[in-house]
């Protein structure tokens, strides 16, 4: 008698909790971008503080991923929101649909500036991209003009330009597992990378061999150009310092020779130890970054279930929070994160998108 | 023939001379023996003392948090409430705006956008809620003006933590030097206090360090622990008990085993995916439920417990067996009233060593979104949560200085839980345990 007893609660309490592991969700779920995720998470912690909806949660899986689980279908077992430090690509816009996710909404929330400063007590340095690449990618052209490459023989910077001081080049980073450092490695880097013709050649020779569909030899090419590109010298001038952009900040203030890569949030916490270089003529503030004028920094974005507002309680909700004035607004919370507002008139077009859930249109 | 003699002779003294010898050196090479083991135990034993002060000196402060006092007028017209019956309106209310007013007050030399701002900084962004908290379980505190203590921010905190009696050697991180003034001003008045740090333990993540919390990422441990005990620990002594009591000795059971011992040395990351691809891609469960990270847990546990639960049913001897089966004891009667009982102490220290282990893991629940912020404490376990080595994970990643010390904290919380589940093993081993 016992027994079948025992058996019944045990059958009777695994079907229930596999019920609830089913049943509809009550909060929102995100995923996406570590660059996103401190400014996501903000938002999602004040929402749930602020209204009776649950705290959203937020996975940390990095771009690519969270979109290739935002894509995986529709229904309350897949995420409602994809948070992206780059814009969605077509490829994944087509991984979607196949997976009958067609409306998507995209939401511009911001900039990430990337800064390369250094402290007060030195003269503030006017670099350009190409002055970057030259001075930290681990091979660079052949100071004799031809097209190949050599170890950076550079030690100051006067020798990468002679308009630049003669100082010792020393640059900390963080290390190659941050966004930060793949975002300055692809604009900062291949930004003066491509200015240099036979190497931008290559990346044409690989896009023109990837048309002729010889994706093989594309893809070679590609890697080679990646390769040229991307790679920052580790012969010491590169000093890796950990991923904490304080620890960079307080290192820059006691040498001031040094040079650091480090969020533009940091830099305006420290406007008063610390200065950023001008790149390609502009200086790193709010406003030219905004503008799209400074070259090193890149858009945030995230993507929405359109399939899923009204299904998921609270959506619409959490898109008003996020596109308020209090959170990514010219003084909103987000910028003391240390994100760069949109400006107005952009504000306005994004809140106008999200409030009629316009689809995206690539 | 004499030569002969002779030379045994010569052999014989030339032995005992030889162990005479050697005797002082072997004495020596068994002491140098002696002092290699303590070494070794010396060398483990420092670097457990290294890795506890620093995290102890670490984290300590993290179980202290600073309060800010200051005088709040509870003033209906900023508040825009009209009528208190309202909860909505409670609820609603700029609780912030209160605190903003009140530091102006208290500090008159703030003009400026900049400065204001910077000045607001001092106070946690949580404090707000507080204050609305504080309303609400007493609404006659409208039109009032009261003393409170609310929440300082992160940076002040760390600023007051390290600073010492007479204010040198503070570290000021983001602090200018106008917030330095008035911190310096709190201190002076004594409306700065460090108190023990409840909201540690009784709230979930944050992102600010000062409102965030351990508890959340507790509960998600229990809960996905829970999960793991109730089916691993059954299942793991029912496989257990057939492998050794009724299972022919043939090469089917023999493949069985080698696959278990194979199964209990494999990395934990291929469980999670694992439980990624038949959880979550086939059953559809939910990402980031206890649940799902206790079945993941239960695949990672199972080979260690039935391994240590074979090894204890072996360890029962046969005798015991022979005299239940003569006495007309059926199989069943034999293992469920002799079998078992003896070997419980056994069993029980491999599967609490078992669950230590899975509350230590995190590799597995990265793959099935467990490494996520969730701020709602999970309430069962259908509710999304983290673990606590997750938590550790993600402070310890985060830029704000002040989650250094809860980062150690939380690993002050984490190695207490592994203590205590250790010591249990070895008490339940000492007590129960039978000798023959």
């Amino acid at each position: 008698m016992k027994k079948p007893l025992l058996i019944a609660a045990i059958a009777l309490s695994s079907t229930f909790t596999m019920n609830a592991a089913h049943a509809a969700r009550d909060y929102i779920n995100v995923v996406g971008s570590s660059t996103v995720y401190p400014f996501s998470t903000v938002v999602a912690e004040r929402f749930g503080k602020s209204t009776q909806f649950k705290t959203p949660k937020v996975e940390s899986t990095g771009s690519g991923g969270g979109l290739k689980l935002f894509c995986q279908g529709v229904g309350v077992q897949f995420p409602d929101i994809a948070n992206a430090s780059r814009r969605i690509k077509a490829s994944e816009v087509q991984l979607c649909a196949d997976n009958g996710v067609t409306d998507v909404v995209e939401v511009l929330i911001g900039y990430d500036g990337i800064v390369l400063g250094n402290s007060i007590d030195a003269n503030q340095m006017t670099l350009t991209t190409k002055d970057l690449f030259l001075a930290l990618a681990k091979d660079v052209p052949n100071p004799d003009g031809s097209a190949t490459l050599v170890e950076n023989p550079y030690k100051t910077w006067n020798q990468v330009n002679p308009a630049l001081p003669n100082r010792e080049i020393e640059v900390l980073g963080p290390p190659p597992t941050s966004g930060t450092r793949d975002a300055f490695a692809e604009l900062a880097l291949e930004g003066g990378c491509k200015q240099i013709d036979w190497i931008a050649d290559l990346n044409k020779k690989s896009k023109a061999a990837g048309k002729a569909g010889d994706s093989e030899l594309s893809k070679k090419l590609k890697n080679q150009y990646k390769a040229v590109c991307h790679t920052v010298r580790e012969d010491g001038t590169f000093i890796e310092a950990g991923e904490n952009d304080n620890l960079i900040v307080q290192k820059l203030n006691a040498n001031p020779n040094l040079l650091g890569i480090f969020g533009f949030s940091f830099l305006d916490q420290n406007i008063d130890k610390i200065q950023g270089a001008k790149i390609n003529g502009f200086e790193p503030t709010f406003d030219s970054i905004a503008d799209g004028d400074y070259p090193v920094s890149r858009p945030l974005y995230f993507y929405v279930k359109k399939a899923h507002v009204g299904v998921i309680p609270g959506i619409t909700e959490f898109l008003a929070e996020f596109t308020s004035n209090k959170a990514f607004g010219e003084e909103g919370y987000l910028t003391e994160k240390g994100m760069i507002p949109l400006g107005d008139d952009m504000r306005k077009n994004v809140k106008s998108d999200v409030k009629t859930l316009k689809n995206l249109s690539l | 023939m004499s030569m002969n003699t002779v030379d045994k002779q010569t052999n014989k003294t030339n032995t005992i001379d030889l162990v005479n010898k050697n005797l002082a050196k072997r004495y020596r090479a068994e002491k140098r023996f002696k002092a290699y083991g303590i070494a070794a135990i010396l060398f483990g034993l420092s670097c457990v003392v290294l890795l506890f002060t620093d995290i102890i000196g670490k984290g300590h402060s993290a179980f202290l948090q600073t309060y800010v006092y200051l005088e709040v007028e509870f003033d209906p017209e900023s508040l825009e409430i009209d009528d208190i019956s309202d909860p909505g309106q409670i609820a609603r209310a700029d609780y912030t705006g209160l605190i903003r007013t009140a530091l102006r007050e208290q500090f008159t030399d703030a003009n400026g956008r900049r400065d204001r701002r910077s000045l607001y900084a001092l106070v946690s962004n949580g404090a707000g809620f507080n204050l609305r908290e504080k309303l609400e379980d007493d609404p006659t505190l409208l039109n009032q003006s009261v003393g409170v203590w609310l929440l300082a921010d992160d940076d002040v905190d760390t600023y007051y933590k390290s600073r010492n009696d007479d204010g040198s050697e503070a570290f000021t991180g983001r602090l200018n030097e106008k917030q330095i003034n008035w911190v310096e001003t709190l201190i002076a008045n004594e409306h700065l206090v460090k108190r023990f740090n409840t909201t540690f333990f009784s709230s979930g993540d944050s992102r600010e360090p000062e409102q965030a919390g351990i508890l959340g990422a507790m509960m998600g441990s229990l809960f996905t622990l829970l999960v793991t005990i109730a089916l691993s620990f059954p299942i793991g002594i029912a496989a257990a008990v057939y492998l050794e009591e009724y299972a022919p000795k043939n090469k089917f059971t023999d493949f069985i085993e080698v696959n278990i011992n194979n199964l209990a040395a494999v990395p934990s990351i291929i469980f999670g995916l694992l439980g990624l691809s038949i959880f979550i891609g086939f059953f559809e469960m939910h990402r980031s439920l206890p649940l799902v990270g206790g079945l993941v847990l239960t695949l990672m546990t199972l080979p260690t417990i039935i391994i240590s639960s074979r090894a204890a049913i072996k360890s029962v001897p046969p005798s015991i067996r022979d005299a239940a089966l003569g006495l007309g004891a059926s199989k069943m009667q034999v293992v469920l009233h002799h079998v078992l009982p003896l070997a419980m102490p056994g069993m029980l220290t491999g599967a609490i060593i078992g669950f230590a282990q899975a509350l230590g893991e995190t590799a597995p629940l990265l793959m099935i979104g467990m490494v996520a912020f969730i701020v709602d404490i999970p309430g069962g376990v259908a509710d999304p949560a983290t673990a606590l080595p997750v938590q550790i994970f993600l402070w310890s990643d985060s830029p704000e200085r002040a989650f250094v010390e809860r980062t150690s904290a939380a690993i002050m919380v984490l190695l207490a839980f592994l203590i205590s589940m250790n010591t249990l093993a070895i008490w339940l081993r000492k007590r129960l345990e039978r000798r023959w």
